[in-house]
């Protein structure tokens, strides 16, 4: 082989960055369908995370609590600013808003039976609520969305808080798609629509436009539950500095931020991908907009998007929010992904139907189309039995007391008596990016970019 | 006791509303007055009990929001989102409305003596509306269920991305929206315009009205539909 021969092998073997593999495959699609991709689940994309965060433990400056000693307080409660009943629960982890039609009825009795065991809330969805989700749920916060699908007073009057959710991190100013394979005869009148068609979700209220306008529709919803119950206003992060501020005169309670990596049922990849902020960012600015506003701690902020793990709990924590909401890991904990799944007390292999979806278990985001291999997203009654509520609220459990675990024992290494008492102070960042959009020092330096 | 006022100049709303939520029943009350509105907002939201409220004068925001059972009256106009998301009974708008009347109301009937803005029937997924004037641009955006039916003009996008609901115009339409369209009226629309008229209140022939409903060519998602969603 002579020089040029070798260039030109060498060459041949050389992929663009600008047209990778990826880019190629998406452009080959876009060219043969003429169609976006729609897709569940969050983004794929790496983005700075809670992992490139560090939390301090304590050593001779700080003096830490035993940890299979001392006690660590976990009670968090939400809520307080104007209601007259707020929500109290056992731990600052809450599972979010999912709903029956992206769910299976199965899943959502397992969310309500684990959130209820474990003393926390569960969220109803898109779609309304369900009488077994209602039933399994100790603290229910009922969602009043855009599509306004299943709204109705009675269930208003029957949850134990109210979120007007105004945006996903998955698709912060994007309606949603439930594609007509999900829409089974109960999802289709509980949403008052045909059977089988795709149904849209609209992206923004029927009836305001604007915060002037939310701050009267929070009062009708006050008026209409007697000041009662806690009002949470939900956004995509995207300008959470000024949202957070527009909610608090709206009259929020409680402000639940949703990151960029938060999931979603379905909605279009560019969405996913393109759009919105990484959590981090966003709860620095919500909590920047409470501090401003001098509203930190009197309107409690929940953080969501990518919260996997006790440690992203205590981080997030430390970081200024009063608890977490947990969406895709709670869908991990309860078998998403995995190779197998339990039927009449059998192990079976899923690993046929990830395939006939042109997956495989660890890589599956097919939540869109209702053939989910191991029971979750879907509305056929075959494949929903794969993941039976006893079995869902075991393992959810187990998850969310695991999580739970590792927050109290970090926070006990941080020297905390009370997890709500862990700290900016108490963390670092281990990159650049995330010390600029966390605005925390780079380890080991006093650092901060930008400041 | 069977009947009682309250008048908002005196006495804060949520006194009213809290009335009608909690006391109306027990205290056998089946109507009430409500003096000096003046516009104030979420008027008789959420009322759930077999009363009549007579609202004397004009309306905020959402007034009887919510709606289950009972009827409110409005001797004036209504503001934003008269009658949303309300689940049956009746409303009666005397004047006009603002934006969003009857948004995703469920069931009932609202009715409207004068116009109504933009997007009245928004997201409606049942209720039925009729307005006795014209209705603003966008009217009937997404609804999915139910019937409006409008005896003046309707503007801009009249019925854009209908499901199942249908509108009823007596008058001109400024433009369909995307996925509308006219459709023959049958013998049961002559009937059913009859009837939601003769419940209203009104005295017009169905024979002049026609049908808008949807297409359905965007039931499924549609590759050539290209800006049509
Ligand atoms: S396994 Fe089921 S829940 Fe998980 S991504 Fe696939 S379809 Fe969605």
């Amino acid at each position: 082989m002579n020089d040029n021969e070798h260039i030109l092998k060498h060459i041949a073997k050389e992929a663009s960055a600008g047209y990778d593999r990826k880019i190629m495959d998406y452009i080959h699609n876009a060219a043969t369908h003429g169609l976006y991709e729609i897709r569940g689940m969050g983004a794929k994309r790496a983005l700075p995370n809670f992992d490139d965060l560090v939390l301090l433990g304590a050593s001779l400056s700080r003096y830490p609590l035993e940890g299979y000693r001392e006690k660590c307080a976990t009670k968090t409660i939400l809520g307080t600013r104007f209601a007259s009943k707020p929500i109290e629960l056992e731990i600052p982890i809450t599972i979010a808003g999912m709903s029956f039609g992206a769910l299976s009825a199965n899943v959502k009795e397992s969310l309500g039976r684990a959130a209820t065991e474990l003393g926390t809330s569960t969220t109803t969805g898109d779609g309304g609520m369900t009488a077994e989700e209602r039933q399994s749920s100790k603290t229910l916060v009922y969602q009043c969305l855009p599509s306004r699908y299943g709204f109705n007073p009675d269930d208003v009057r029957r949850a134990d808080a109210i979120e007007i959710v105004i945006g996903q991190g998955a698709k912060p100013g994007g309606g949603g798609m439930l594609l007509g394979q999900k829409i089974s005869p109960r999802v289709a009148k509980m949403r008052t629509l045909p059977e089988g068609i795709d149904q849209r979700s609209a992206c923004r209220h029927p009836d305001w436009t604007g915060p002037d306008d939310l701050v009267i529709k929070i009062q009708e919803l006050r008026e209409m539950t007697d000041w009662e119950k806690p009002i949470y206003i939900k956004v995509g992060a995207t300008r959470t500095f000024h949202d957070v501020k527009l909610a608090v005169h709206a009259g929020a309670d409680v402000i639940v931020v949703d990151g960029m990596q938060g999931g979603t049922a379905a909605t279009q990849t560019c969405f996913i991908e393109h759009v919105g902020i990484p959590t981090l960012a966003a709860l620095r600015q919500a909590v920047d907009a409470l501090e401003d506003l001098n509203m930190k701690g009197k309107v409690q902020l929940i953080i969501s998007g990518g919260v996997r793990t006790g440690a992203d709990v205590a981080k997030a924590l430390a970081m200024g929010a009063d608890a977490v909401a947990i969406g895709q890991g709670v869908l991990y904990a309860l078998g998403c992904n995995h190779d197998a799944y339990t039927l009449d007390g059998l192990v079976h292999s899923a690993c046929n139907d990830y395939a006939n979806l042109g997956t495989a278990a660890g890589f599956c985001h097919h939540c869109h189309t209702g053939r989910c291999p191991v029971g979750i997203t879907t509305q056929d009654e075959q494949l929903a039995q794969r993941l039976m509520p006893d079995l869902g609220a075991k393992r959810l459990k187990n998850y969310l007391k695991t999580l739970n675990m590792e927050l109290t024992t970090l926070a006990r290494a941080c020297g905390k008596q009370n997890v709500h008492h862990l700290e900016r102070e108490d963390l670092a960042a281990m990159t650049i990016e995330a010390a600029a959009m966390a605005r925390l020092p780079l380890a080991g330096t006093d650092w901060i970019p930008g400041f | 006791m069977d009947s009682l006022s309250f008048d908002l100049a005196a006495t804060p709303l949520r006194d009213l509303n809290r009335f009608l939520h909690k006391e109306a029943v027990a205290q056998g009350v089946r109507q009430v007055t409500v003096l000096h509105p003046d516009g104030a907002h979420n008027i008789a939201v959420g009322l759930n009990a077999p009363v009549a409220v007579e609202i004397e004068g004009h309306a905020g925001y959402y007034a009887a929001g919510m709606l289950k059972l009972g009827e409110v009256t409005i001797h004036g106009n209504a503001g934003t989102g008269v009658a949303e998301n309300m689940m049956s009974g009746k409303v009666h708008v005397k004047g006009f409305a603002s934006v969003s009347a009857g948004a995703s109301a469920h069931g009932g009937l609202l009715v409207v003596d004068g116009d109504t803005s933009l997007r009245c029937g928004i997201s409606l997924k049942g209720g039925d509306i009729v307005v006795g004037g014209s209705v603003g641009s966008f009217s009937g955006f997404m609804a999915q269920a139910g019937r409006m039916v409008i005896c003046g003009n309707a503007g801009d996008a009249l019925g854009d991305s209908l499901y199942e609901a249908v509108i009823y115009v007596r008058g001109r339409i400024k433009s369909l929206g995307a996925d509308a369209r006219i459709e023959e009226m049958t013998e049961s629309d002559y009937q059913a315009v009859g009837e939601l008229l003769a419940a209203a209140g009104f005295s017009y022939d169905p024979h002049e009205f026609k049908r808008v409903a949807s297409a359905k060519s965007l039931y499924h998602w549609n590759a050539d539909a290209n800006q049509e969603y």
